[in-house]
């Protein structure tokens, strides 16, 4: 699905990931965990294609294709879902209307039918139930006004609606209270299928504890210097990194 | 980010769609102005004597005036000696008296502009009083609106079928003296619209007229004047286009709406005017005189623009609501792109008690356009419980254009309430990356933010035009992507 080797990418001015290599399978959930200033957001804006990151070396292969020579909107459209650690707010725009014109554009691509306002309703209705989402949410402006909660929980409808086949969650989990992370998590949860791989970004181990990781990599100083299974995401909430970063160091 | 601003000035560079010239003979007047040229004009039109007299006034003022300069726009000097002031398609007999009269060639135009006139005013119910170069050659469903007493023709044809609501009308909301361009409108102008809805009428249709200017040189006067008697109501709707062309070409028109007791008349204008090329070679001056009177107490008047078109648009459709509890409302988007200059806004003139204004403006710059909102709430000592409520909203959408407001307020009642607020915003490149994640071409995106910022102003348009608008802005502001 995914094959990360030798990854460097420069933002803002800094060297920030220095020679990553990751492999994800289908349907793999993958957890990767790291301090603050590791890289892991720029590695969730690389996949992406976030124009303000260089890439200055290594390759990535996403389904057999060289995903850094697409279009962010390209690769959206091959399946991968970004969501954002921040999703901006955009007024005026009917949340409902942008998520239709994304679907649509991803319907197009695969050459089927688009779907009409009708049957769109329907699909969305449907998956809002799953992130106990009221029909407000629908007609507001992309997140605006949207709570931190509200945000991420949009996020995460909006992968449900476009079901991709490699879902990027950059720290998905931040800034919410423990029952918003339930519903997100949850959600998450249920789109946990054989074709769809995952790659969970989070600072704390704490959203681990609801979305079962099948790896986990610890990211430090630009490089993963760690792979293990869910136990390692435990250690680390026990020992903190300082300990992997010594020993790294060392 | 550097890359995101080089696709954003991509987007918006897309070329002028409608630039074509039809050629049909003119009957055109040399160029220059004097009276003989006025009184051409009037004989012409067979006009009665209180109208010569009017036009012969104003012209006389008119050269007592200067051509005011403080609107914050710039442009070379207009030669007023170097404008043909009469065009008119030549006529085969007296006139076409139906659609199948009119010059073939005049309805490809139409065509070609995406104004099927028969086929579009039957589907979508409109009614349509076509202006070609200063006179109207068809109009449409005229006997659906006679049956309702509703009077919706040419100028030119009122001046002879209603010269006493003519005369009673013409210059009582802009007198001939008003200002530069409306006073030269007065002396000069050739053609335009005529709406009188009688007492209690609802208009049964939504009153549609699509100007053109098309003879090279030939400046353009419209006059339009719309009476709504008591307890009436109507919606009008003008569109326009115009072929491409070289040198400037002036437009001033003048419209005056009368709204009586309980009256409500609805405006709703979209100009998509040639706006000159990459360079700023070219394109329209549009000058315009709009204001309407709420003359009578409880009713309402409402003007709704997009502002897609024009080298410069200098436009202030305003409102003087007089009577009680009259309401004025205004609603605007104007889009400047590459060289386009815009100073519009309205003025919202409280006189009576319990007066209510509500001003929205949307201003949209890109590549070097400058976009101005200028507006005056002005509250009278007698305006017991004025309300107004004021928001200015400016979009950004590169490093070389720009965006201001000039508010004015006088309150001269302490019981007024008058409220103003402003933001500048610009796409930012986070929202456009956020859509692209999201599948959506960079295109559609802009598209998309665009819209959403004008989405207060659109809902206002009835929705045939509300359609038209947003194809517009998408024509005025997308590259040539695709």
């Amino acid at each position: 699905m995914l094959k990360i080797s030798g990854l460097e990418a420069r933002a803002g001015g800094r060297d920030i990931l220095k020679g990553l290599d990751l492999e994800v399978g289908r349907g793999e959930v993958h957890a990767i965990m790291g301090p603050n200033g590791s890289g892991k957001s720029t590695l969730a804006g690389v996949l992406a294609g976030r124009p303000t990151i260089e890439v200055t070396g290594g390759s990535v292969s996403y389904r057999g294709r060289d995903l850094l020579a697409m279009d962010p909107e390209a690769r959206a459209r091959e399946g991968l879902f970004l969501a954002f650690q921040y999703p901006v707010e955009i007024p005026g725009v009917n949340n409902v209307y942008l998520l239709k014109a994304a679907l649509n554009a991803l319907r197009k691509h695969r050459g089927e039918a688009e779907l009409d306002a009708f049957e769109f309703l329907a699909l969305v209705k449907d998956k809002m139930k799953l992130m106990k989402m009221d029909d407000s949410f629908l007609n507001r402006g992309v997140n605006e006004g949207f709570s931190g909660g509200e945000k991420k929980r949009n996020e995460v409808l909006q992968m449900a609606v476009l079901e991709p086949a490699l879902a990027v969650l950059d720290e998905t989990d931040s800034g919410l209270d423990i029952d918003a992370l339930k519903v997100v998590a949850n959600g998450v949860n249920s789109l946990r299928s054989p074709e769809r791989s995952m790659v969970v970004v989070t600072h704390y181990q704490r959203l681990l504890d609801y979305v079962m990781p099948d790896f986990v990599h610890v990211l430090s100083g630009g490089r993963i210097v760690r792979s293990g299974d869910k136990a390692l995401a435990l250690e680390l909430e026990r020992r903190g990194y300082d300990w992997l970063e010594e020993e790294s160091a060392a | 980010m550097a890359s995101g601003q080089q696709d954003v000035e991509a987007l918006v560079g897309r070329k002028y769609r409608h630039g074509f010239v039809t050629d049909i003979e003119s009957d055109t007047v040399p160029p220059g102005l004097d009276e003989a040229v006025i009184r051409h004009i009037s004989a012409k039109k067979g006009e009665p004597q209180f109208l010569l007299d009017w036009r012969l006034k104003a012209y006389a003022h008119w050269l007592t005036m200067q051509e005011p300069r403080w609107a914050h726009v710039r442009f070379d000097p207009i030669d007023y000696q170097g404008i043909s002031y009469y065009s008119a398609p030549r006529k085969k007999t007296d006139g076409p008296k139906s659609l199948d009269e009119v010059d073939p060639k005049l309805l490809e135009t139409y065509e070609k502009l995406g104004i099927p006139l028969h086929e579009r005013a039957i589907l979508a119910g409109v009614a349509v009083d076509a202006v070609f170069d200063s006179v109207s050659v068809a109009t449409t469903f005229k006997e659906k609106l006679a049956s309702a007493g509703v009077v919706f023709c040419p100028f030119s044809e009122a001046v002879q079928k209603h010269p006493a609501l003519v005369e009673q009308y013409l210059g009582s909301v802009v007198p001939y003296s008003d200002n530069y361009f409306a006073t030269l409108n007065s002396a000069v102008f050739t053609d335009g619209s005529f709406v009188y809805v009688p007492k209690g009428v609802r208009c049964p249709l939504e009153l549609s007229t699509y100007f053109r200017i098309n003879a090279a040189n030939t400046g353009q006067f419209e006059r339009t004047l719309i009476v709504a008697d008591e307890g009436s109501h109507v919606s009008y709707l003008e569109g326009c286009t115009a072929p491409m062309r070289d040198e400037h070409q002036l437009h001033a028109a003048v419209v005056e709406l009368v709204a009586l007791e309980g009256a409500t008349i609805k405006y709703s204008t979209v100009q998509n005017w040639y706006p000159g090329d990459e360079q700023g070679r070219g394109g329209i001056y549009n000058f315009v005189t709009k204001r309407g009177d709420c003359r009578g107490d409880n009713s309402k008047i409402s003007w709704t623009q997009v502002e897609t078109g024009s080298a410069i648009t200098w436009k202030y459709p305003s409102c003087i609501l007089r009577g009680h509890n009259s309401v004025g409302e205004f609603y605007s988007v104007a889009v400047t792109n590459n060289y386009q200059q815009a100073d519009t806004g309205t003025k919202m003139i409280h006189i009576g008690r319990n007066t209510r204004s509500t001003i929205v403006s949307k201003g949209i710059s890109a590549g070097h356009g400058q976009n101005a909102y200028r507006g005056l709430v002005k509250v009278l000592p007698g305006a017991e419980g004025a309300r107004n409520y004021t928001q200015c909203d400016s979009l950004l959408m590169s490093p070389d254009c720009g965006a201001h407001t000039f508010p004015y307020m006088e309150v001269g009642n302490p019981s007024a309430v008058v409220e103003h607020e402003a933001t500048t915003s610009k796409i930012s490149d986070e929202q456009l990356f956020y859509c692209r994640q999201r599948g959506i071409s960079e295109e559609d995106a802009v598209n998309m933010i665009v819209n959403g910022f004008c989405k207060e102003v659109f809902r206002e348009l009835p929705m045939e035009f509300a359609v038209e608008a947003q194809n517009l802005l998408a024509v005025s502001l997308e590259g040539a992507v695709g």
